[in-house]
């Protein structure tokens, strides 16, 4: 890799071009101060896979997020403590009682097209779109049962009892404003807008060449001072995580986000001052790599050997193996980066192979002619390569124990089938977000009532316990935030007691972007921020 | 000697097409079906992306995308859409499926192409040279070569000619089909599309370049021994003329006839090419379709392919008459 990145940007140098062709006429058209307060430069980053759709009111898979947030704005943003901060909405207040959410539009925001933003989009959206198409949108926004307009720039929520979750679930690339006078009285599915959003974000749509690339140029009626500061954001499509790392080498990419290239180079990218790596960004996913059991399987319905299994994993050698470094360990299902809910006041299952088969030697299972006890399927989604590792890994730990692990990979339809569909697994092992908030992204792993045949992503383990369920109930509509917290951390310890999960790692997906790239991780959202500060240094 | 005369060949070429739509017809059906045995369908597909959905969006989902009606209605719906021509709507990608296929195929049919042409001209240059020089320097070295192409999965030469070319000597980008930071038009945009095509046509070329070379040089050296070329040889011809003129017109037909049957695993061997490569064709979409559980656009695409296929052969078929007039279309 001798080739270095080779800077400024092509678009840069175009835009150089223009001005030394026609630098009398710039001269006298551009009279008032220098040209870097202007819009400039064309910065390619990319998303894998390729989106389906460029709005993510409707479909939420993460390359969707990405690429609507940069076009379409929500009524928050959040800074890196996972706390609100200003977007759409200037100011906001919960009620005392927790029922109802007064939010204060921001003044002079237009959409894309020219037409006024205003609290009847809100409405509108909210209410036709968010609560009816939104994949999650129908569970969070479950207990809002109106959104009054007494004026333009006021919104009103009226819920039917406090939703503390909501506040975490108002990001633009999570729940983003649509334009009424755009969707009202069509066909919202089928929307032309959906592939070509009028929004009221920094970036404006342009193209979008499928399985190539999609061109946004600059907004410029965007209501952030100084902001966009660049000219133009192309989003390429580059399919293989080798060709990734190519095309950043190659200085034909500067930006790649999610855990863009194998985890075998990154630490050549860290290594190397051609280019920054970011490991924040994705504090409002809180992805978390657990082992789901079946406790349907006879075995697994045993409580000590769930505790062996997690007695098992070592998981400090695994952090390097598996990992490359590149993941924190759990000891919990709430890792510390929600430092508002995290505990590790709950039990601990540190690496002892002894206690292990101790456990199992008590629970009666004897080893037979080839030292194993019984044996076990573990099934992981095809996505990256870290969970084939990972499986090979576990394989060993668990042999050692006189568990014989059969791995099964599976592309993603398969296995949600076997999974959600028909139960049919013993250990199966996928990425699962907390998300900014448990009762978003937590509660459906561990509350019995979340269990239902055919739905990806929630409680397939068979596991039902009433403290459980009444502890989760009770923190989705507690609106004291210490209180909150007290369930929640009651939550973790009846977790790790009871074992239906196994927590492993919160593995770390890291933002990689050429040496002179600024603002790329602005906040907890990493690439899905609107990057309306997203700018070349220099 | 009279020259041989003939008519088009209208009543070939009748019975040919009326198997073809019949094939066509078998290939959609059974591909239904097929396809049908995969787990799970585009309404789990796209739930399972959105990472979160409840039962009733699920539902709501399968009743749009008419998954909830019986399997054999669905056929139905299927074949009468493609009788009419109308391929219908992707509610998976959110896009008309004809759009869809139609807005990636130049790409792809570039990509073949380009390959094909590579393997072809390759194949006849280096594998005449080879028969010329048969056991000697250049025959042993073109040999050789030809074999570690045929034994290297295209798929890592892939990786390493982009290693190389792209990265280390910065002769050709990396991937995708044209440069999207530059905004080139005309001209520009043409030699940027072909300067794009470079790597990805040589590494789809190279497998059959290695076979067709193998293929030209066995039968130039069998028409080489016969008794005509001696003739011709003997009349003092040289022989390079010899070589091209003579001997491969008559050497170059099973070549012809592999390249016919061969132009479907050019179709399938772009899943790979196109997905290293980031180039924008049929190819990955047609995997992206698969991986979505979208099995209207799956059948569409593959249901095309073998019109694509049909025709391909076909015109290989007239192509034999062409080269070799002795050949009679039946």
């Amino acid at each position: 890799m001798t080739k270095k990145i080779q800077h400024p940007p092509l678009a840069m140098s175009r835009r150089a071009l223009l001005m030394a062709s026609g630098a009398g006429l710039a001269a006298s058209v551009l009279p008032f101060g220098p040209l870097s307060a202007q819009p400039a430069g064309t910065l390619a980053m990319c998303v894998t896979p390729e989106p389906n759709a460029m709005c993510s009111a409707f479909n939420t898979a993460s390359p969707v997020t990405v690429v609507s947030g940069k076009m379409l704005e929500g009524l928050l943003n959040y800074d890196f403590d996972v706390s609100p901060i200003p977007a759409l909405a200037t100011a906001w207040e919960v009620a005392e009682d927790g029922l109802s959410i007064t939010f204060t539009l921001r003044d002079g925001v237009t959409w894309h097209d020219g037409e006024p933003f205003t609290s009847a989009d809100v409405q509108y959206t909210i209410m036709e779109i968010l609560k009816v198409h939104h994949p999650r949108g129908r569970s969070t926004l479950a207990s809002v049962t109106a959104v009054e307009t007494p004026d333009p720039l006021t919104a009103i929520f009226r819920l039917s009892q406090p939703a503390p979750a909501l506040m975490y679930a108002l990001a633009g690339w999570e729940s983003p404003m649509l334009p009424k006078h755009v969707y009202e009285g069509t066909d919202v599915l089928q929307n032309p807008a959906n592939n070509a959003p009028v929004g009221t974000g920094p970036f404006v749509f342009q193209t979008w060449e499928r399985g190539s690339h999609i061109v946004m140029a600059a907004n410029p009626n965007y209501w952030g001072e100084g902001e966009p500061k660049l000219e133009r954001l192309v989003i390429r499509i580059i399919t293989d995580p080798s060709a990734r790392a190519a095309a950043l080498d190659a200085g034909e990419l500067h930006l790649a986000g999610d855990g863009p290239i194998p985890v075998n180079q990154v630490q050549r990218f860290i290594d190397s001052p051609d280019f920054q790596v970011e490991t924040r960004g994705t504090e409002m996913n809180n992805s978390l790599d657990m082992i789901h059991t079946n406790m349907r399987n006879e075995h697994l319905a045993k409580l000590e050997v769930r505790q062996a299994l997690m007695y098992a994993m070592n998981r400090d050698l695994m952090l390097d193996v598996v990992y490359y470094g590149l993941a924190e360990i759990l000891d919990s299902p709430i890792p510390e980066t929600l430092p508002n809910f995290h505990t590790s006041d709950v039990p601990q299952y540190d690496y002892d192979p002894d206690r292990a088969n101790a456990l199992l030697d008590e629970a009666g299972y004897e080893r037979d002619a080839d030292g194993m006890r019984f044996g076990l399927r573990l099934i992981a989604p095809t996505v990256g390569d870290t969970y084939e590792r990972m499986g090979q890994f576990l394989k060993q730990n668990f042999r050692d124990i006189g568990i014989d692990l059969e791995l099964i990979s599976a592309d993603i339809p398969t296995f949600i089938r076997s999974v959600f569909g028909e139960y049919d697994y013993d250990l199966t092992l996928y990425p699962g977000s907390v998300t900014a908030d448990p009762t978003i992204g937590s509660q459906r792993f561990w509350w019995s009532e979340a269990a239902s045949p055919g739905t990806p992503f929630v409680n397939s383990t068979g596991y039902a316990s009433e403290e459980m369920d009444a502890v989760l109930e009770a923190a989705a509509v507690e609106p004291d935030p210490e209180a909150r917290r007290e369930l929640f951390v009651r939550f973790q310890q009846i977790a790790m007691t009871d074992l239906p999960i196994l927590p492993v790692a919160r593995p770390i997906y890291v933002t990689i972007a050429a040496a002179n790239v600024e603002n790329f991780v602005p906040g907890p959202d990493g690439i899905r921020a609107p990057y309306g500060s997203l700018a070349f240094t220099g | 000697m009279k020259p041989i005369r003939r008519r088009f060949p209208w009543a070939f070429l009748g019975k040919r097409l009326v198997y073809g739509a019949l094939a066509m017809l078998a290939i959609a059906i059974i591909n239904f079906f097929l396809l049908k045995l995969a787990p799970g369908d585009a309404a789990e597909a796209l739930a399972g992306q959105a990472g979160t959905a409840d039962p009733e969006y699920i539902a709501q989902l399968r009743a749009q995308f008419g998954l909830d009606q019986p399997l054999l209605s669905q056929l139905w719906a299927f074949l009468t859409r493609l009788a009419t021509l109308d391929l219908g709507y992707s509610h998976v990608f959110n896009e008309r499926v004809s759009t869809l296929i139609l807005s990636r195929l130049p790409a792809t049919l570039m990509l073949m192409g380009a390959a094909i042409l590579i393997a072809v001209i390759g194949g006849i240059v280096f594998g005449v040279t080879a028969a010329r020089y048969a056991n000697r320097w250049p025959d042993r070295a073109i040999s050789f070569v030809a074999l570690l192409l045929y034994g290297t999965p295209p798929y890592w030469i892939g990786l390493m000619m982009i290693l190389i070319f792209a990265v280390w000597l910065g002769w050709t980008p990396t991937s995708g089909m044209e440069n999207v930071l530059a905004f080139h038009t005309g001209w520009d945009r043409v030699v940027d599309i072909a300067h794009h095509l470079i790597l990805p046509a040589l590494a789809q070329s190279i497998f059959y370049l290695a076979i067709y070379i193998r293929l030209v040089r066995a039968g130039m050296l069998e028409v080489l021994s016969l008794d005509f070329i001696r003739v011709a040889r003997a009349k003092g011809i040289s022989e390079r003329r010899l070589a091209y003129r003579h001997a491969l017109r008559n050497a170059v037909l099973p070549l012809v006839t592999v390249v016919g049957t061969n132009i479907g695993n050019f179709l399938g061997g772009a899943v790979l090419t196109e997905t290293v490569f980031s180039w924008p064709g049929v190819g990955r979409l047609m995997f992206d379709a698969m991986f979505q559980r979208d099995l209207n656009l799956l059948l569409s695409i593959l249901v095309l392919s073998s019109l694509f296929v049909i025709v391909a052969n076909l015109i290989v078929d007239l192509l034999y008459a062409i080269i070799n007039p002795t050949v009679e279309l039946k």
